[in-house]
Formats: structure tokens, sequence, C-alpha cells
């Protein structure tokens, strides 16, 4: 027919999807360095009292020399990787159980409402007590950390799948297997994947704080090491090693999110 | 003119209420109609009159509270392939390909890949789609939208086909063309048409007959013969027969 002129073609993601911002991302790294620049000019005369960039890059390096670093960062992502694994695998078929099936949803709904309005961080006295000090305590409460912003975006993303659609399906022939295979899993997953990310950062989050009260490796742990002696150069490397870690890991999930979801529209 | 067999739905006092918080809602009030096999009917009506309750309960997808709607003499239990059915807002899966989506259907009647790919690749030929059979949803205007849905709906050979206002949001131009087209593969396939739209010069130009339904509680007002031939021009479009019958159309949905 007349619309299919050959220039309005186009297979797969639309450019704006795939091209990169130089401009922003130039001005990004701007206001990085004017940053670090602000923050050594501030500390050089140690009117702040904070340590000056160069010697927060030199205890990175004697960090990094000694393995104590890659200790730390190893101990700190298994204990989120484990807590956010088992939170998303549990909080993905309960999220898609609660939006299928009202009943399942009016039983649960009340406890997660309940228990997301407690933060993670108040279960650690109570998960100490119960499981010791060693390393379940501090899974546990990641997991249920994760498991509680994943769960509710998952059945969130079920409940909102437009019901012509479905609608759509039945009249094709499909059955309710057929539906929650081919449409409701895939029309989810955008909010899925959401879900999987702020549970991530509330994960990381959590992880931080709670290996301030109790650990015995970490990054968290090792800030707290560090104040006790006022190494602030120590504090900083940590502090920076988190914001780091978050931010790769949110970016991969990013990226992972953006692949599965090349179909969506964007506005 | 519809041949005088055994029709291929029937809406037997079909009425349905929704339950409100405080009274029952009679959204469609004993509808009877007999549509033949073969026949195009269009329905008008104000909004709010029932149509997508009546449409829908033909598909399957809503219960009546009272009465029957009768496929090919049978009561209508649920959705079946048999009928198929188009919505407003096309209601594409956004996830698959042009191709993939027509091939759904068929992928849920159990047909092997290659039957699959034949079968697609014809009607997605069929509504002028060919050169983006790999193109997803996003990609496309809404009027290719709407062709990838008829194209979908054609795939698994349905002998009914249920539109609700199809073409009602898209511009004047397509609309006209997408009219064309349907017409077109109407008369070479002759499914039986039920479709819905606002617009009194669309159901005219279309239908053998116009149901013209009126609103609180929603029910059958009229019905108007077309009697005009097909195939439809864009003479008949601008005939004074076509004038007069779009006329009385008109008369019986505003003047109510
Ligand atoms: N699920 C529902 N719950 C309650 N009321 C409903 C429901 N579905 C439809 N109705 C009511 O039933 C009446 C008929 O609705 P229906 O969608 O069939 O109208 P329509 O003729 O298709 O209107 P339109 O032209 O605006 O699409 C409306 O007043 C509507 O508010
Ligand atoms: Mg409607």
């Amino acid at each position: 027919m007349s619309e299919a002129s050959k220039t309005t073609r186009s297979g797969g993601g639309s450019n704006e999807d795939r091209g990169i911002d130089y401009r922003g991302l130039a001005l990004n790294l701007c206001g990085l360095v004017a940053g670090i620049a602000i923050g050594w000019v501030l500390t050089a005369g140690g009117a702040v009292g904070l340590p000056p960039p160069p010697q927060v890059a030199s205890r990175f390096i004697d960090l990094i020399a000694n393995g104590q670093l890659a200790t730390d960062i190893m101990s700190s992502l298994a204990r989120v990787m484990t807590g956010f694994l088992l939170g998303v695998i549990l909080a993905i078929p309960v999220g898609f159980v609660m939006g299928w099936y009202k009943v399942a949803r009016s039983l649960i709904e009340p406890y997660l409402q309940f228990f997301r309005m407690i933060p993670p961080l108040a279960i650690i006295p109570l998960a100490i007590v119960t499981m010791g000090i060693d390393e379940t305590p501090k899974v546990f409460v990641i997991f249920l950390a994760s498991f509680l912003a994943s769960v509710v975006a998952t059945y969130q993303g079920v409940i909102s799948v437009d019901k012509t659609m479905i609608n759509a399906a039945r009249v094709l022939g499909a059955k309710d297997m057929t539906i929650f295979l081919r449409v409701i899993i895939p029309a989810s997953t955008p909010f899925i994947l959401v879900g999987v990310r702020i549970g991530l950062g509330s994960a990381w989050a959590t992880l931080v704080a709670a290996e301030l009260i109790a650990a015995q490796t970490g990054l968290g742990f090792r800030m707290q090491q560090a104040q006790l002696y006022y190494d602030l150069p120590t504090i900083f490397v940590s502090l920076i090693t988190i914001g780091l870690l978050g931010l790769a890991m949110d970016r991969i999930l990013l990226v992972i999110e953006r692949r599965l979801t090349v179909w969506q529209e964007r506005v | 003119m519809p041949p005088r067999i055994a029709p291929k739905i029937v809406f037997d006092k079909v009425t349905r209420r929704f339950d409100l918080k405080d009274n029952a809602f009679v959204a469609l009030d004993r509808l009877s109609l007999d549509i033949a096999d073969g026949e195009f009917v269009t329905v008008v009506g104000p909004s709010g009159c029932g149509k997508s309750t009546a449409l829908n309960i033909a598909a399957g997808l809503l219960k009546p509270s009272e009465g029957t709607v009768l496929v090919d003499g049978k009561a209508v239990e649920g959705p079946g392939p048999e009928r198929g059915m188009i919505f407003q807002q096309y209601a594409l899966f956004p996830w698959l390909t042009v191709r993939q989506n027509v091939e759904f259907g068929l992928r849920i009647k159990g047909e092997e890949a290659s039957r699959r790919r034949q079968i697609a690749e014809r009607f997605i030929d069929l509504v002028g789609l060919g050169d983006f059979a790999d193109a997803l949803p996003k990609t496309l205007s809404g009027g290719m939208k709407q062709r990838c849905a008829i194209a979908r709906a054609y795939a698994v050979d349905p002998s009914i086909l249920l539109m609700d206002e199809p073409f009602g949001a898209l511009d004047a131009l397509t609309r006209v063309q997408l009219q064309d087209q349907l017409l077109d593969t109407w008369s070479r396939e002759r499914r039986t048409v039920m479709f819905i739209t606002h617009d009194v010069d669309e159901a005219v130009y279309l239908a053998n007959r116009v149901i013209v339904m009126a609103a609180r509680p929603g029910r059958l007002k009229e019905i108007i013969d077309v009697g005009l031939p097909y195939p439809r021009t864009e003479e008949i479009r601008l005939s004074v027969e076509f004038m007069s019958i779009r006329n009385r159309v008109w008369q019986a949905v505003y003047h109510q």
C-alpha cells in the first residue's frame, strides 16, 4: 500500500535508543573534573578538615596493593549478590502468583504492605538475635530488602497488563497457560526489571549499613574500623568504592533492561 | 441481499447488567438480532449504548446476564478462533514483530513453523505490510498497526470478524483505504462481519444493513437496509441514494 515508503522502514530499535549523546557525556566529565578541583581547593588548606584528593588516591593505591580492598569488595559483593539473587528469584514467582490470582493477592498483600513500611535495617537486631552474627543475618536483611522491592514491582506489572491484549490473545485461541507464558510474562518484563533494579539499589544500601553493625570484613566494616582511628582517607576510599560499585551494577542492569525491552515505545 | 438460510449469528434476547455500588446498570436490554452468513452489518449508536458490550458477548469475552448468542446454531461459551476480533487500540503484542504477531494464533493452533510462515506471509502481503514483516509494532504508523492486527485475525481463518471501531483512531485518508481493503477482502472471502463504528458514513458505506442502537438502556432501535450494490465505489459514496440512506441513519442515531 501507499504507506510502504522505504524511508520509514526500520527493523529494530530506533536511532534515539542507540546513539551516544557526546555533548551530554562531555558535560558529565566537566562536572566531575570541576567537582574534584573544587574539593581539592577546599581541602588543600585543611579548611574543612577533609583529606585532599591526592591523599585519598594514594590510600586507594595502598589498599589495592595490599589486597585489602579486593578482599573487602569480594566479601561485600558476595553478600549482596547472594541476598539479592535469592530475593529476586523468590520475588518474581510470588509477584506473578499475586498478580494472577486475586485470592493469593488478598492473602499476601497485608504482609507485604506491612513489611514494606519497616526499613530493612530495623530488622537487623531481630536478625542478629535469631540468626547469630555470621553471614546469615546480613544476607537475610539484603534478601528481604530486594525481595520486597521486586515483588511489588512484579505484581504491579502483572496487574497492569493491558486487558485488551489479553483479550486479543484469547480470541486467537489462547488458554490461560499460553496467556501467562506468552502475554503476561513478556508484557510485565519492563516492570519486573525496574523492580529488580530498585531491589539491587536497596540491597546495596542495606548491605553497607548491615556491615557497619556487625561484620569482620567488607567495605562497610572497613569504614567503621577507619572511623575508630580517624582514618579519613580510608573512609573516602570505601565511600567512593561503594558508590562506584553500586553505579556499575546499576548500569549493568540498565543495559540488560534496555536489551530486553527494545520493543517498548519510549517517549 | 442476505440469503434466507440459517443465520450465522443470533442474538436471542441478550441482556447484560453491570453491578454498580447501589444498583444494577443495564448496559444491554434484550437485544435480538440475526446476522446472515456472509453478511456485513455495521452497528452505530450513541456512546454507552452497549455496542461493545454486544460485540464482546458475541466474542465470548463477556457473559450475558440473560439470553444467549448462537453462532452456527451453538451457544457461545467463550472465545474461539472461528470468531476473529479487531480492536480500536490494535492490541498488537509490542514485543513481537509483525510476522510473529500474525503467527501468534497459528502457533496456538499448532501449525508447524514452515506452514505458519507461509500463511503469515500471505496475509502480511494481503494487507500490504510485506516490507515490514520483521519490524516491531512501535515502528509502525496507526494504520499499519491496524493492518497488522487485521492480518493477525485473518491468519487463523475465522468465519466471523468482530470489529470494534477498528478505524476510529485513524486519519480520514487511511480510514478510506482500509475500508476499501476490508470490503475487497470481504467480497472475495465472504466472512460474516459485525463492525462497530461512530461514523455514519462508514456504517453506510460498508454494510448490507446498519444496526442502530439507543442508549439507557442499551437496546436495538432500528435496522436500516442499505441495498446499495457492491463493489462500493467513490461514485456510490457521492450518490444521492447513499446520501439519503446516510441521512436516515443519522436521523435514527441522533434524534432519539
Ligand atoms: N465492566 C463494566 N463495568 C461497569 N459498567 C460497564 C462495564 N463495561 C461497560 N459498562 C457500561 O455499559 C455501558 C455500555 O458500554 P459499552 O462499552 O458497550 O458502550 P459502547 O456503545 O461501546 O460505547 P462507546 O461508543 O463509547 O464505545 C456503558 O454505560 C458503560 O459505562
Ligand atoms: Mg465501545
